[in-house]
């Protein structure tokens, strides 16, 4: 009888510990096709997709929390969720604070959207989401970068003249620009602006053990085709592949 | 919700707005209303006790507490509210994981690693495990405490000079039929500062009111965070395409806070008579003429 409790008390013990940790993962849910919230009120988009994946992959417990675009890292630093997928470039400033993963996509590319073809781009007024790598772009060139929170709101400049033209992701762009019935238009020359080097999940430097689960999975989604299929469906036929 | 919403594309008109204003994420949009009247009907009553507690601390005989009530009052209406709405609520959690971390961490891992903040898994507040609402809710927890402290200074200082605006004469008195300070403060002092107190705790609450946008500030899903993400045009990548309705949306929120505001003034004004009645004061006067 003893034994048998003994035993059981070493399970209860010892049970905790095989249970995978709640891995908290962050997205905007503003930047379609990317992250967004639909209308059901959930998040959805193609990291949203892609995550759930990965963590599948890596035997993870994942959950998603929504943060803005603004406080994403500091959050990120001071252990308020452990992951960022949010359509985050990778690069060098941002690498000073936070770790990222291997790119789960090719560099994507961006591009300049406005009212006409000619917009003046670098001498004129470019919206840009605040803190993005399309920001500092327009920062370097000479045009006047005018910045948002959020990317909706860097479309809206454009459409209501505030800005001559909006400087951001192609594929968050591009179904604006679909849709808007010829009032959008790409900026001549500049329809495909090659920058970045491709978007990676965001972690916290001293969390070397998720990078590495994560890095694996991402691996074994770009060896076995399942992240070209799926950058295919979210993006469109001829979306860039690994 | 219905079932004739479950293909938007081919509704039109009357039926389409429908469906579109019954969608699960405007149900989130209309019980975001209910997270700002908690959060006010929490709020209020908290500040109101933070300003009793300071506006007592500021009148006590003990020179530490009254030097606390003081520093507190003035320090606090001193700081841009938003630098305390920005600063309490990440200085608390980080206070909190910091004074769990060193009883159930291992103390041989430290907390700052470079630029990060971390505790072990245990140590976490909320737990990574806790559901999603628990993580809302702590939100607001300290969302609510950051107002309670920026509102309970200006309540402090308002109680404060109500209760120095009760007449001396009153409280003489008391103390002449033999009550202990504490007495008088309780049967004299407390009831008859209100109708002093009023105006200004009135427009306390006004600004309350408005300061609830603050809340997106702090990251919490408040009315104004699902107004611009509900406004904001949407493509076809969602299931209702529309353009960039921001505009009815902050109009709706508009109506919203005057409604809030009215219905205020309306319980103040029966309030306030009620509270004057029989006070020396010049509103208690002229009901004391009208009554003979």
């Amino acid at each position: 009888m003893k034994k048998l409790m003994f035993a059981v008390a070493v399970l209860a013990m010892t049970s905790g510990m095989g249970v995978a940790q709640t891995v908290r993962m962050a997205t905007e849910g503003a930047y379609p096709p990317y992250n967004f919230v639909n209308d059901q009120g959930n998040l959805d988009g193609f990291e949203i997709e892609l995550g759930n994946e990965l963590c599948k992959r890596a035997e993870l417990d994942c959950t998603w929390v929504k943060n803005d675009w603004d406080s994403i890292i500091p959050n990120l630093v001071s252990s308020n969720y452990d992951t960022i997928m949010a359509g985050m470039n990778i690069n060098e400033e941002r690498k000073k604070a936070i770790d990222f993963s291997a790119p789960y996509t090719p560099p994507m590319p961006s591009a300049y959207m406005a009212l006409t073809s000619d917009a003046d781009i670098e001498n004129g007024v470019v919206a840009a989401q605040t803190n993005t790598i399309q920001a500092s772009h327009v920062a370097s060139t000479g045009a006047t970068l005018l910045e948002f929170a959020t990317g909706e709101e860097t479309i809206a400049a454009v459409r209501n003249g505030e800005a001559d033209a909006v400087f951001a992701d192609k594929d968050f762009l591009a179904p604006a620009q679909a849709e808007s019935n010829g009032e959008l238009v790409w900026v001549e020359g500049h329809d495909t602006v090659e920058l970045g080097e491709g978007i990676g999940m965001g972690v916290r430097k001293s969390d070397g053990e998720l990078k590495a689960k994560f890095d694996t999975a991402i691996q074994s989604m770009k060896d076995d085709g399942t992240l070209n299929a799926m950058l295919k469906k979210w993006f469109g036929e001829k979306a860039l592949q690994f | 919700m219905f079932a004739t919403c479950a293909d938007p594309q081919t509704l039109e008109g009357l039926a389409w707005l429908m469906c579109y204003l019954t969608s699960g994420k405007h149900l989130l949009f209309y019980l975001s209303f209910g997270t700002v009247i908690f959060l006010l009907a929490i709020t209020a009553p908290v500040a109101l006790l933070f300003g009793f507690g300071g506006a007592l601390a500021s009148r006590s005989r003990i020179a530490p507490l009254r030097w606390f009530g003081q520093i507190y009052t003035s320090m606090v209406r001193g700081v841009p509210d938003i630098i305390f709405f920005l600063f309490v609520p990440i200085a608390l959690d980080q206070g909190f994981e910091y004074l769990r971390a060193k009883v159930l961490c291992d103390p041989a891992v430290p907390i700052r690693q470079g630029n990060d903040f971390v505790v072990c898994p245990a140590a976490k507040l909320p737990l990574s495990t806790s559901a999603e609402w628990v993580h809302q809710s702590y939100g607001i927890f300290l969302a609510v405490i950051a107002f309670a402290i920026v509102f309970g200074a200006f309540a402090s200082n308002v109680l404060y000079g109500a209760m120095n605006a009760v007449p001396k004469a009153q409280l003489e008195t008391a103390e002449a039929y033999g009550m202990s300070p504490r007495q008088v403060s309780r049967r004299i002092l407390i009831p008859q500062m209100w109708t002093y107190a009023l105006p200004g705790l009135a427009n306390l609450w006004m600004i309350l009111v408005k300061a609830t946008p603050l809340l997106f500030v702090l990251g919490v899903e408040d009315i104004v965070y699902w107004a611009r993400e509900l406004g904001g045009s949407k493509t076809s990548a969602y299931a209702y395409p529309h353009g960039d309705w921001r505009i009815y949306y902050f109009l709706g929120i508009l109506v919203f806070y005057l409604l809030v505001t009215w219905i205020s003034e309306r319980i103040f004004d029966r309030l306030r008579l009620r509270l004057s009645a029989g006070q020396a004061t010049m509103a208690g006067e002229a009901m004391r003429k009208a009554a003979t």
